[in-house]
């Protein structure tokens, strides 16, 4: 058994908090950079290039990239063989508060979804916990803005559906979504499980850098159909019009049951944001 | 083709404007929320005064984040306009002339911009950095609870904004993504 305290799991949530806001992953960054180079269409590119330039003030003044520093979403992947000598959720919550308010990141959380009530330090975090083999614990913070968790989508398909009726549903959901994501977005997709699973492997898709695709060469093949076929919808960056709607997608799977075929697609934007640390 | 615009506009000065069209915005702007939005709507509703003059008046949707120490403003990116649908009208028939935000308007919005020669403005969604480099001064005019939502005052210099709807009926997000499809199409096929 290893003990880890709550106080050093706390420190570290508070300055992932802050890394993922203010510095874009190099995968988001690489592909954006990609996309700029390749977009013929003359407003498409001078849209990217401004947000290519976006990136570089923000780190320049420590500015977050974008005002929406989203709802801090931290994914915990604890080994078995720790243990913590306080409150985990507590420390998490306490990491968050500490980061967006040092940070001066954007308090965006309200207590209430009817009767609303900012809570002033974007508390509580979004916390998912998996158990995994070891003594170590990963901490990934991922902040999500709304514009572009609003436009995400949940479906029910038949298994007649098929992988037709996944990307019939996909794309429905990029041109529902059109400018309000702020694109070119990046998805997270969701195949299987159960009703509330499959809203878990979308947002856990995102996790993945966007360099690396899925290891099995079906949905490697998916993932490359699929964000091709998005790509020629011509949304383009920022609802503009262009080549670049989206800069890279992931998709993750579970088994699911006879009767079903969940799909649920997981919007995010061209600072999909992501922080990690091994603890 | 560009513009420069200072507040306070009259429809004269927006009318030339086009969807498409960029414009470098300076002057004065608001901001306002969904939640100032609604409270807006209470005011109105009780006979009071806004607050904030709204002929010819700029509303930016924007919940900045807090600005740092010798900083005028924080991340400043605009905010999903569409949540202020239900909003707007009201206030464009009341004479405020220039919303900037990004994303889709629906039909009333889209039918109050003609009537009253208004514009929909977009500002970079997700670029808050590049945005708050505009911004000159900020000063919380009203609803401080509310925090990021609170109405601010900004003075802004060549904000740079492109036109979605104009007062022709012209849609950027709609025109835009047929052209691009329209030429690739013309080349490819």
């Amino acid at each position: 058994m290893r003990t880890l305290s709550a106080a050093a799991l706390t420190d570290t949530v508070a300055r992932l908090c802050v890394q993922a806001n203010t510095q874009l992953p190099a995968d988001v960054a690489a592909a954006l950079d990609h996309s700029r180079q390749g977009e013929p269409w003359p407003l498409a590119r001078e849209t990217l290039d401004l947000l290519w330039d976006n990136l570089s003030l923000a780190r320049e003044q420590g500015m977050p990239i974008c005002q929406d520093t989203g709802m801090a979403c931290v994914f915990v992947e604890l080994g078995q063989e720790v243990f913590i000598d306080g409150n985990f959720e507590e420390a998490i919550h306490q990491g968050v508060r500490q980061g967006y308010g040092e940070g001066f990141l954007r308090k965006s959380i309200v207590a209430d979804p009817l009767r609303r009530g900012n809570t002033g330090d974007n508390t509580p975090a979004a916390i998912t916990l998996r158990l995994v083999p070891g003594d170590r614990c990963t901490v990934t913070v991922a902040p999500k803005g709304f514009g572009s968790e609003n436009m995400s989508r949940l479906k029910m398909l038949k298994p007649a559906d098929g992988v037709q009726g996944v990307k019939d549903f996909v794309l429905e959901t990029v041109r529902l979504a059109g400018p309000n994501p702020c694109p070119p977005m990046v998805l997270g997709i969701g195949i299987g499980g159960s009703f509330d699973k499959v809203t878990y492997l979308a947002k856990h898709a995102l996790l993945r850098p966007l360099n690396q695709p899925h290891p099995d060469p079906y949905y490697t093949a998916l993932e490359a159909e699929l964000l091709e076929a998005v790509n020629t919808l011509g949304v383009g960056p920022q609802g503009f019009g262009g080549k670049t709607t989206c800069l890279g997608l992931a998709i993750e799977t579970a088994p699911t049951h006879v009767a079903g075929l969940p799909v649920a697609v997981n919007v995010s934007c061209h600072v999909t944001r992501r922080a990690s640390e091994v603890l | 083709m560009q513009h420069r615009l200072t507040t306070p506009v009259t429809r004269e000065d927006l009318a030339p404007l086009r969807a498409g069209d960029t414009v470098l915005l300076s002057g004065v702007v608001f901001t306002a929320r969904d939640a100032a939005h609604g409270r807006m709507m209470e005011q109105l509703d009780r006979g009071e005064a806004l607050p904030f003059p709204v002929e010819g008046s700029a509303l930016y949707y924007v919940g900045p984040t807090p600005e740092r120490p010798g900083q005028v403003i924080g991340s400043a990116g605009p905010t999903t306009s569409g949540r202020m649908d239900a909003y707007s009208p009201r206030l464009l028939d009341l004479g405020q002339a220039i919303m900037i935000g990004k994303g889709a308007r629906n039909q009333a919005v889209k039918e109050a911009v003609v009537r009253n020669g208004a514009v929909y403005l977009a500002a970079l969604g997700g670029a808050g950095a590049l945005m708050a480099a505009s911004v000159k001064t900020l000063e919380v005019i009203c609803w401080e609870d509310l925090g990021c939502e609170a109405v601010r005052r900004l003075e802004v210099e060549d904000m740079p904004l492109t036109v979605i709807l104009d007062s022709q009926g012209g849609d950027l997000y709609e025109s835009g993504p047929a052209a691009y499809l329209e030429a690739r199409d013309g080349k490819t096929g």
